[in-house]
């Protein structure tokens, strides 16, 4: 079974109908690639997904479970995780705590036991810490796990989003351009990070890209947007290979 | 012996940051408590001095308790004092009524205090619920008509007591219809008088303490890092699944439940306790928000530091007469340029404490 299925999506705002007739499914461990021009409604097809927005009509499934209007917490819940197009981290947070902001939801001590530190804030706190270090060193992030988040230079910020995305243990982890403002070096590094994330927790991820570098190497499959409306779906190579999709998007 | 102390100083060296400045903040508080004890006791302190002791602890738990909306949740709140003000006269109505019930001022006061915080705390709650939801300045103005509103409802709130209980009235305390031997608790604009004077400077130096142990560990908790997290990032906290509503009702409810502590002790300080423009109005919620400010917005230690420093110097100052509020006003600006400037940060930097230590440290190795 898929682990997501999205059927006959569509949003409109005011007259304008952002995204219209969105299908898409995402079998589990997939890494899947949605391009398109700018303004094609990428990111709202994210934001509907994670339930900033609540979409007009059409039904969204992760793992069979009917997600469609439900609050972006309750889905993070269920387990979608994303990242951001302009990065937002809690940038007056250390590192190390963004990533245990991310773990908030599966690390419980009630508020009197933080407040009087109590042996159960403690034991938790230190196997929150056990596991936010873990994960920073996925990303080679744990020698500045005392630093502020606003103190990390540009391509470890985004790297930093990853790893609390990943900290809520998502099914589905979304990647709104993660490649945006890197180089050519750290873009080789994020795809070999995405892989080895990929591998290392089994995960499934959708990414929006428009380094087509990055799309072509690392995307299976990918659907191409434009104008709020599917222009074509497939496996990588045939899809770019479509001349539909290189008149609209790549360019002949 | 030695060697066990030797282990602790190395236990404190390694112990992560936080632990160690939150040390170094109760350190501060309970040296300057020493000290002036000491100075008390030699009878070096004017009594001008002594009657301000118990008002700075109030105002240190205040500056402390906005800071808790203001630099640690993000929201602007300016109705602070309104919050005192319920405290206060919750805490005053519950000591005058229980006076012959609870001679002892032991388990009376703690009783008051509980019951200011409380109250003060569920109307924090009460407003929190609309008003959190909302962006921006919604809170701002909400707080500041909140806080003038209680004021003026106290104002005008006849309270009286007799053997049938309680009676209320808007009007006057006639109206009342108490019977003979009855007693009037709140008496309109004249406020409540005979309140006992259970608030003493150790009481006040204890209740700043505990009201920075909750602060500073609710911060570096589960729940701090989420309203934290919060005010950096309100998106990217909702994407990790973070209930926003829940958590900013959380740190404005503690910071008015501590506004609330704050007015029961000042109003156990005083013999009669009214609500004046003066000690509840807007100007006082802004005095706070000021203390705020200047010691560092989420800057907890800075809070108490500069409601210290804002409470003493128009006192200490008192000598320049007409002058005074003007010098009071151009050391304010001096001040926070000295604080918050850049260009003031950088030289701070430059001969902190810590580089000096740091330059000789580097000699003597070079020697």
């Amino acid at each position: 079974m898929a682990l997501l299925e999205v059927q006959n999506l569509g949003i409109s705002f005011g007259g304008l109908r952002a995204v219209d007739d969105f299908n898409l499914t995402i079998e589990k461990g997939c890494l899947y690639g949605l391009i398109g021009p700018n303004g094609a409604g990428k990111t709202t097809v994210f934001n509907l997904l994670t339930g900033v927005y609540k979409p007009n009509v059409g039904i969204i499934k992760l793992d069979g479970k009917d997600i469609t209007g439900r609050k972006n917490i309750d889905i993070n819940k269920a387990g979608i995780a994303r990242t951001f197009q302009n990065i937002r981290l809690f940038k007056e947070l250390s590192v190390l705590d963004n990533v245990k902001v991310g773990l908030h939801n599966r690390y419980h001590y009630n508020t009197l036991a933080g407040i009087f530190r109590l042996p159960k804030y403690r034991k938790v706190e230190a196997q929150m810490n056990a596991e936010a270090i873990e994960l920073l060193k996925v990303f080679g992030l744990e020698e500045e796990k005392d630093f502020l988040a606003s103190n990390l230079p540009y391509g470890k910020q985004r790297k930093l989003e990853i790893a609390r995305a990943l900290a809520t243990n998502p099914k589905l982890l979304l990647l709104d351009e993660p490649a945006a403002g890197m180089n050519p070096n750290e873009t080789q590094e994020l795809m070999d990070t995405i892989r080895f994330v990929r591998e290392k927790f089994n995960m499934t991820i959708l990414l929006i890209e428009h380094d087509m570098k990055l799309v072509s190497g690392i995307c299976e499959k990918l659907t191409v947007l434009n104008f709020g409306r599917v222009l074509c779906q497939g496996e990588t190579a045939e899809v770019l290979q479509n001349p539909e999709v290189v008149k609209a998007y790549l360019g002949e | 012996m030695q060697k066990e102390k030797i282990n602790l100083i190395s236990k404190f060296k390694n112990a992560n940051k936080n632990f160690k400045s939150n040390c170094i903040t109760y350190g501060i508080i309970l040296a300057a408590f020493l000290l002036i004890q000491i100075l008390v006791s030699a009878g070096a302190v004017s009594n001008l001095i002594k009657g301000l002791l118990v008002p700075l602890c109030t105002y240190a738990i205040l500056a402390v308790s906005l800071n808790l909306t203001v630099g640690i949740l993000g929201e602007l709140s300016l109705g602070h004092a309104g919050f005192m003000c319920v405290g206060a006269f919750a805490g005053a109505f519950f000591s005058k009524c229980m006076v012959g019930a609870i001679p002892s001022a032991i388990i009376r006061f703690p009783l008051a205090i509980l019951i200011g915080a409380v109250c003060a705390g569920f109307f924090g709650f009460l407003i929190g619920i609309p008003v959190l939801r909302l962006k921006g300045d919604y809170l701002a103005i909400v707080t500041l008509a909140f806080g003038e509103i209680v004021k003026n409802i106290i104002n005008c709130l006849y309270v009286g007591r007799d053997s049938k209980g309680f009676h209320f009235s808007m009007e006057d305390t006639a109206s009342l219809g108490l019977e003979e031997g009855g007693e009037v608790i709140i008496k309109g604009a004249q406020g409540i008088t005979g309140t006992p004077n259970d608030s003493t400077f150790t009481i006040g130096i204890v209740l700043l303490l505990i009201t920075l142990f909750i602060v500073l560990n609710l911060i570096h908790s589960r729940d701090g890092r989420a309203i934290m997290a919060i005010r950096d990032n309100t998106i990217a906290a909702e994407s990790v699944g973070i209930h926003i509503t829940k958590y900013k009702l959380m740190a404005f409810s503690i910071s008015a439940a501590l506004a609330g502590v704050a007015g029961v002790l000042y109003a156990h300080n005083l013999s009669t306790l009214t609500a004046l423009p003066k000690n509840f109005g807007y100007n006082q919620s802004i005095m706070i928000l000021v203390f705020v400010v200047l010691g560092g917005i989420g800057n907890i230690r800075g809070s108490v530091i500069s409601a210290v420093i804002l409470t003493l110097l128009p006192e200490l100052l008192r000598g320049l007469k007409d002058y005074r509020m003007l010098i009071y006003a151009v050391i304010l600006i001096a001040m926070m340029l000295f604080n918050w400037s850049p260009k003031c940060r950088e030289l701070r930097e430059k001969y902190s404490f810590k580089q000096l230590l740091a330059k000789r440290k580097n000699k003597k190795e070079a020697a």
